[in-house]
């Protein structure tokens, strides 16, 4: 097992072909007093493991709610959200809660650290959850912290620390339960120009060194450059986007189809 | 790291906020010790009261006297098995602060009666040697520094020694008396009746009330109104109860206690309940998208109920044990000074372990109400607020 990741079960970049994700004809409809509001329409999506991809589009195109949707946080109007092989749209809420602990890492625009707890106990907090002994929740806060960078910084509370910094033991908190899937919704968000790139430098690293397969909201189209694919979403709609930001292909294909 | 890691780590998140709550806490916990002690100080008469001891006094009024004969009258009554009798002395010892309780009574029948109290054979002997011997509390001797041996001059208000007109009663302590029985007056002074009858100016034959002991406790309503009855269209009718209820009916001379107690302690829990339920509240809603985040970790609804429900209960627990151990400590510096006005001024065990209880039971009702908020957020919701 390699030091710094928590199984040897890392793959390299493009090497999986297996389906991480699966959106079959998802639809999401919310309520404005007794106005429904379609967010996602019929929506299709299909994500490889070990796949780095891009979601972008215009504020209020659904770009969130197909991110809840598929880290479990939401539940579909319609259709069906696989992901890992789970239909998670059939579990019930508790259930799905267990499953996120297990399966998503969360990365947010903000940092969100508890500023009471040093780093490695804000790194340490989705370990509560589970059931491994003492000496391996410290085991893998040490694994979490070596990744992101900050293995001497774990003593640190979150004022001590840049906002890349802080953003960074986000990152080893989101990995420290060796998560299928990452999550990111708008990680650089709250971030400069040079900070992002370091952020963005760190998922591509554990993309490709550790195979994490990653799903991340952003509106930077450099941001968006890093990922291995980008996707567009636009009125509750799917189109895949060349890397100079423009839509190629609308996206339609029946469900199980590769996009 | 545990759960109590995140209830910590939330409870420090506004120190100003929390230290305030704590403290209106602690002090609102430090209110009920000092109430109940209070409480017990006035009600302590009746609850060390023996079951099978009746008093009897004037019909009228306790401080209207009683003739000494009516003891061997009340002796003859079935179901009685013993009878003794005091008198109010009320005399002042160097300053009228000084106050406590003194009264002449029959040493043996006295020791007799009141098997709560121990004194050292040797002042036994010396008391019913000595005419003008007298035994006192400990906490008495204790406070007027006296020493066995010692002259104690009484200075009289009501009972004047014949042809010595105001001029003092002088006694001599010949014994200090200690109580098995928590809250039992250790304050009293007693001296010998035989000396006491012969020497006053007045009232010769007359006592102020006695105390009758019975066989049969379940009889006592029953042996109180025979002796009543015996002494029923004379010149002095008498009225009987239980040693209890006198006690009480003398405590409730100040108003009945108990409802005021509750009273203050309702306002002061209802104030509690607004403050700590306040902070909660505020704190659940400053904290949703961190609640949120939780969720999203995988922290069931359920688990983010408990977290805040422990969170609240720590808060208020904590801070009711520290208000009852200042209650505790209060009673130390206060128990010294005041046990010659209240004997039972203490704190009971089981008030502290109400004290706990009422905080235990105030965490939770504070804290239930945010924790359902808290447990019904839902997620993606909540992670807006981030």
């Amino acid at each position: 097992m390699s030091e710094t990741s928590f199984s040897d079960t890392a793959a390299g970049n493009g090497a999986a072909v297996e389906a991480m994700v699966d959106v079959r004809s998802v639809s999401r409809t919310f309520h404005r007093g007794r106005t429904p509001v379609p967010v996602l329409k019929d929506l299709t999506l299909r994500m490889e493991k070990g796949e780095f991809l891009a979601l972008m589009g215009p504020s209020g195109s659904g770009k969130s709610t197909l991110l809840n949707l598929i880290a479990g946080l939401d539940r579909p109007t319609g259709g069906e959200v696989i992901v890992g092989g789970s239909p998670i749209h059939r579990l019930s809420e508790r259930k799905l809660a267990g499953w996120r602990s297990r399966n998503i890492g969360f990365v947010f625009q903000f940092s969100n650290l508890l500023g009471a707890l040093s780093a490695e106990r804000n790194v340490a907090v989705p370990l509560l959850l589970t059931s491994f002994s003492a000496r391996e929740r410290r085991r893998r806060v040490e694994i979490a912290l070596e990744i992101v960078g900050l293995s001497e910084r774990g003593k640190h509370r979150p004022r001590e620390l840049s906002g890349g910094e802080q953003q960074r033991v986000g990152i080893a908190r989101a990995l420290v339960n060796d998560p299928m899937l990452l999550v990111c919704d708008e990680p650089t968000g709250d971030l400069d120009r040079a900070t992002s790139g370091e952020i963005l430098d760190l998922l591509v690293a554990l993309n490709r060194d550790h195979g994490k397969t990653i799903l991340m909201v952003t509106h930077d189209p450099v941001a968006a450059e890093r990922a291995s694919r980008t996707l567009h979403l636009e009125d509750g709609r799917l189109a895949e986007c060349g890397h100079d930001g423009t839509v190629v292909v609308p996206v339609h294909e029946p469900a199980g189809a590769a996009v | 790291m545990s759960s109590f890691t995140l209830i910590s780590a939330a409870l420090r998140r506004k120190k100003t906020r929390t230290f305030l709550t704590f403290s209106s806490v602690v002090f609102a916990f430090l209110i009920f010790g000092v109430l109940s002690m209070l409480q017990t100080a006035f009600s302590m008469g009746a609850e060390i009261a023996n079951e099978d001891r009746l008093v009897v006094r004037h019909r009228v009024s306790l401080f209207q006297l009683l003739p000494q004969s009516y003891e061997a009258d009340m002796e003859e009554i079935p179901g009685v098995v013993d009878a003794m009798h005091m008198t109010w002395f009320g005399g002042v010892y160097q300053d009228p602060s000084n106050f406590f309780m003194q009264s002449p009574v029959e040493p043996a029948e006295y020791l007799d009666m009141y098997p709560e109290i121990s004194v050292p054979d040797e002042a036994k002997l010396r008391w019913i040697e000595t005419r003008n011997g007298a035994i006192a509390g400990r906490a008495l001797v204790e406070r007027l520094g006296w020493e066995v041996g010692d002259r104690i001059p009484i200075q009289p208000t009501i009972w004047r020694q014949a042809g010595r007109g105001d001029d003092a009663w002088e006694f001599e302590l010949v014994g200090v008396y200690d109580a098995d029985v928590e809250g039992f007056d250790q304050t009293q002074f007693l001296f010998r009746y035989d000396f006491f009858d012969e020497a006053r100016s007045f009232g010769r034959g007359q006592v102020g009330w006695f105390m009758v002991r019975i066989a049969d406790p379940d009889r006592a309503p029953e042996i109180a109104a025979a002796i009543d009855g015996t002494f029923r269209n004379s010149a002095a009718e008498t009225k009987s109860e239980s040693e209890g209820a006198f006690a009480a009916g003398f405590a409730n001379q100040v108003g009945n206690l108990g409802l005021i107690v509750t009273s203050i302690l309702a306002a002061v829990f209802f104030t509690i309940l607004l403050v700590a339920g306040n902070t909660m509240a505020q704190s659940v809603r400053e904290r949703i998208g961190e609640i949120g985040l939780l969720k999203a970790l995988g922290f069931t609804g359920v688990r983010v109920q408990r977290l805040v429900l422990m969170e609240s209960v720590t808060l208020v627990t904590t801070a009711g044990f520290l208000g009852m151990v200042l209650a505790v400590g209060l009673e130390r510096v206060l128990r010294p000074a005041l046990s010659a006005y209240f004997p039972g001024l203490f704190l009971r065990p089981e008030d502290l372990l109400i004290g706990l209880g009422l905080a235990v039971a105030t965490g939770l009702v504070v804290g239930i109400f945010p924790a359902r908020r808290a447990m019904r957020l839902e997620t993606a919701l909540a992670l807006r607020r981030l």
